[in-house]
């Protein structure tokens, strides 16, 4: 942290010599007394040393599993190293959006080229500088859709629970009514939504490939809302989008997505990365920032922020959405990520990561473990099994250095991406047969 | 700058064009144009809405500002002109021409201004 200025005892004096007080304390004067912590219950200062061991030692306690065969919306891909090289630049290193946007042209440059590639990923018009996470995207694409006759939202049964959770909160915030319509045989159940979307349906979210890892029929689906008057909205991966349909093609007037698999760490969580993309036609219905490209008056190439009137500058009370940031240094791991690896690239990660799904799929039926709904999958999918026999596989495959897939209604949700070696594949398998007794 | 005769206006810069005894056309005024600059967009209003006097319609950006444009009759929301969406210019370039909506079963026209009351308006805001 070459340009790190410490704020020392000699410049903190000049400070307050400069505004006239003797001390910091000083500033505090119309604070009542009563209000002061006399003393902060924090344990005694450690050196260097010592913090980096309590540290360590605390790290420890994470288990992070040598072969990792769970995805259920986090997935571990391969991250190329320049991807980290990169990233971990001191000139890049910073969580933060810039303020003064206009006078940061490198780090705006860097948000305009993931907003370009992702558009190019999903097929959409535009895309915003990214938001939080993935649920965050889900959650902001409803609110996008809301119009005043159109009130509704309504999502897929095959959407991630934690995605619909996040959902639930910021409806319950808007006052806006969420609907869940049930799935059929691990899809959405078109007749359910067709008799559900009403004169007054803002929107449908459908999740592409859905949470137990198969493709929906998403183009007819979205015909269906289209023809509700309502918008559709879909949550793809990222890393599938380079072998499906994007949605473009399927007719989304949204397009969102958690963008962890796109060269971020699973890293117990976060921080992860919201795309949100969307149609020339849903434009100015984008929250946080979206930058621009265009010339300076010597008719230079330049960047600015774009379109962002409502959330931020002109009329806030008008705003649809209050995020005002972005994930500034996971967009740009996102953009460094996807260059690295080059359209090629991608979609190699994602035939290999579905290749070796359908692998392990074989190998688990020929098991014991048969797949619980038919259909075209991605790189996840469930076996049929008991919630004991699912714990019993998760507790033995745990033992080996192997997270499992996840236990779910109904058998195991399982994944496999690049990274998972055919050795690793057989030995899973191998526990899961002893695990049956076979 | 413009106030043609034959139509009524608002202290809050619209403007209003009875075609029959039930419906008018309503846009914004050659000095609200003026005073907001570039216009870059237009959110129309939704046909079938209710919309009340006094009450926001649509709004309209600028280069500068997000404005509100406020009903200057009650009625019902017939048609809105979509060729704003694509060329918001109009409403700089022919204010008086380019209408933003067609109100049915319009009510409440009392507090209307004839264009001498609106141009005297506009010279104590000026």
């Amino acid at each position: 942290m070459g340009s790190y200025v410490p704020n020392s005892p000699e410049v903190q004096r000049e400070m307050l010599d400069a505004i006239g007080v003797r001390s910091i304390r000083d500033l505090y004067a119309n604070v009542p007394k009563k209000m002061f912590v006399r003393e902060l219950d924090l344990p005694h200062e450690m050196s260097e040393l010592e913090v980096r061991a309590a540290v360590t030692e605390l790290a420890e306690k994470n288990r992070v599993f040598k072969t990792c065969l769970r995805g259920a919306g986090s997935y571990r891909h391969y991250i190329p190293a320049v991807v980290k090289s990169i990233t971990s630049r001191e000139e890049l290193v910073t969580a933060y959006t810039p303020y003064q946007a206009e006078i940061s042209q490198g780090i705006l440059q860097s948000i305009f080229e993931y907003q370009t590639m992702l558009c190019e990923l999903t097929g959409m018009d535009v895309s915003n500088a990214s938001v939080y996470d993935g649920a965050t995207a889900a959650a902001e694409s409803i609110t996008m859709c809301l119009e005043r006759k159109r009130t509704r939202a309504y999502v897929s049964a095959t959407v991630n629970p934690q995605v619909i959770a996040v959902m639930r909160t910021y409806c319950f915030g808007s006052g806006t009514s969420l609907t869940v319509l049930p799935a059929k045989d691990g899809r959405t159940d078109k007749a359910a939504l067709k008799a559900a979307l009403g004169d007054d349906a803002a929107c449908f979210y459908l999740q592409q490939p859905n949470y137990f890892g198969l493709l929906e029929d998403a183009a007819e689906l979205g015909g269906l809302v289209h023809a509700a008057g309502a918008k559709f909205v879909m949550g793809v991966n990222p890393i599938a989008c380079a072998l499906m349909k994007t949605p473009a093609e399927c007719g989304a007037d949204v397009a969102v997505g958690e963008g962890q698999p796109l060269g971020l760490d699973t890293a117990f969580g976060g921080p992860y990365l919201g795309f949100m993309t969307a149609t020339h036609d849903m434009m100015r219905h984008l929250p946080g920032r979206i930058v621009g490209q265009t010339r300076d008056v010597d008719g230079k190439t330049g960047y600015v922020l774009t379109l962002t009137a409502r959330e931020q500058h002109i009329r806030r009370e008008k705003a649809s959405s209050n995020i005002c940031s972005n994930e500034a240094l996971c967009a740009f791991t996102a953009g460094l990520y996807l260059s690295a690896m080059g359209a090629d690239g991608l979609r190699r990660a994602a035939e290999l990561s579905m290749s070796k799904a359908h692998y392990l799929a074989g190998e688990l039926k020929r098991a014991g473990l048969p797949l619980l709904y038919r259909g075209e999958y991605f790189h996840e999918f469930v076996t049929a099994c008991d919630a004991r026999t699912a714990a019993a596989i998760e507790k033995a495959l745990e033992k080996a250095g192997i997270l499992g897939g996840l236990p779910v209604e109904g058998g195991i949700l399982w994944c496999a991406t690049e990274v998972v070696t055919r050795t690793e594949l057989d030995q899973a398998v191998e526990i899961v047969k002893e695990v049956l007794g076979k | 700058m413009k106030f043609p005769a034959e139509l009524k206006y608002t202290r809050t810069h619209e403007w209003v064009k009875m075609e029959t005894e039930t419906d008018a056309l309503v846009g914004i005024s050659d000095f609200a144009q003026d005073q907001l600059g570039d216009l870059v967009f237009v959110n129309l209003p939704v046909v079938g809405d209710t919309v009340t006097a006094g009450e926001t319609l649509c709004d309209v950006e600028s280069v500068k500002a997000v404005s509100d444009v406020i009903s200057p009759v009650s009625g019902t929301v017939a048609a809105v002109n979509e060729d704003l969406l694509d060329a918001p210019e109009k409403l700089n370039e022919d204010p008086y021409g380019a209408w933003i909506a067609r109100i049915e079963k319009v009510s409440a026209t009392e507090e209307l201004l004839d264009a001498a009351a609106y141009e005297a308006v506009t010279h104590e805001e000026a």
